[in-house]
């Protein structure tokens, strides 16, 4: 199963950095980071009332649907998308053609400054990523799966 | 595509129920959903048109338990069945660990569950997978309807790899939970193959 996505402690504590970082500077509401098949990695900001795995899974289906409008009109992709409520403004970024970094703002913000903070977030995101998926690839840290034995997992289904 | 989180320590795999329209696969995840303890599932998210037909998908997060301190989490998704939504089920395809098709075991539907199958298949295949190398069960569903094929019938068409299969009838959750343990259980099983 090739392409698997493993997060560790060190880069899971930098990419919440980078969400903290562009929160305060962004004087957004919330960010949160998601994987592009729908799940949620990082987060920061005011979530405690927010769905978060199912924010994740439908902004991750919302950007491969615009996805498939951009190959239909021969683009690679469209890198971001802005929605806007009349409470709550959604700006959500492509980094690093893996990774889904979505900003939620009210009208303490604007969307200038957060396209302004997350062009700078995103840099730095993508080279956390970068070294994260080499990591992964190196295949030299210790897998979980390496201890679960059949046993283990039949067990999981025992009623 | 799997995602392990070593630092919340958690597994997280998606499973998509795919076939043809009408064949239940909605109905799949609305029995889980209604089954299962507050505390083991999400909220479920279906995308459907005013007639209740799925136009995007269907989501359900559901947590299976812990194996060695790790959370098992499975994002269960439904495709849209109808024939013209093809650019969709190809969009909830990507990343996914296991399938689950969902046939419909009417005589007079065997034709549309052929036609989803090779979709599958092509589908699959355009995202770089091969169902016959994926964690896949088959769930012969409806078999309780007067006018439902003989099971032989059914698995020599629909099941010709003989994966693990289940007669079900998801109204009443006859199979349902089978078949989500059996591919859930593929999943990891497959997971702890690839490590």
């Amino acid at each position: 199963m090739s392409n698997q996505l493993v997060m560790y402690e060190e880069e899971l504590q930098q990419i919440s950095a980078i969400c903290d970082v562009l929160q305060r500077d962004s004087n957004a509401k919330a960010v949160l980071v998601i994987d592009k098949n729908g799940q949620a990695m990082a987060h920061s900001g005011e979530v405690e009332h927010l769905d978060v795995t199912s924010l994740s899974s439908l902004t991750a289906g919302n950007v491969a649907a615009t996805g498939g409008i951009a190959q239909l009109l021969s683009e690679k992709e469209f890198a971001g998308q802005f929605h806007e409520g009349e409470k709550t403004n959604v700006h959500i970024s492509i980094v690093g053609a893996r990774v889904i970094m979505v900003v939620l703002f009210d009208e303490r913000s604007s969307l200038g400054l957060v396209r302004l903070r997350v062009r700078k977030a995103a840099a730095e995101l993508t080279h956390v990523l970068e070294v994260l998926v080499k990591k992964s690839e190196a295949g030299n840290q210790p897998s979980v799966f390496a201890e679960i034995t059949d046993d283990d997992i039949d067990n999981l289904f025992n009623d | 595509m799997s995602f392990i989180n070593y630092s919340s320590r958690e597994i997280n795999c998606k499973i998509v129920y795919y076939g043809p329209g009408l064949c239940g696969k909605t109905t799949n995840l609305q029995y889980i959903y209604n089954k299962t303890n507050p505390e083991a599932k999400g909220k479920m998210i279906s995308l459907a048109t005013e007639t209740e037909r799925t136009l995007f998908f269907d989501f359900l997060p559901l947590s299976l338990g812990e194996i060695r301190g790790f959370k098992t989490r499975f994002h269960l998704y439904t495709v849209p069945g109808q024939v013209f939504y093809d650019a969709s089920r190809k969009l909830i395809l990507k990343g996914v660990d296991g399938v689950v098709f969902v046939g419909d075991s009417q005589v007079e539907r065997m034709e549309a569950n052929i036609e989803s199958l090779d979709n599958l298949r092509t589908n699959l295949a355009e995202q770089g997978y091969d169902l016959d190398k994926l964690p896949y069960c088959v769930q012969l569903n409806k078999r309780d309807l007067p006018n439902s094929a003989p099971l032989e019938e059914l698995t020599d068409v629909l099941n010709p790899t003989k994966v693990p299969q289940f007669e079900a009838v998801a109204t009443k959750g006859v199979g349902v939970f089978d078949t989500l343990k059996a591919v859930a259980k593929l999943v990891l099983t497959e997971l702890k193959r690839g490590s």
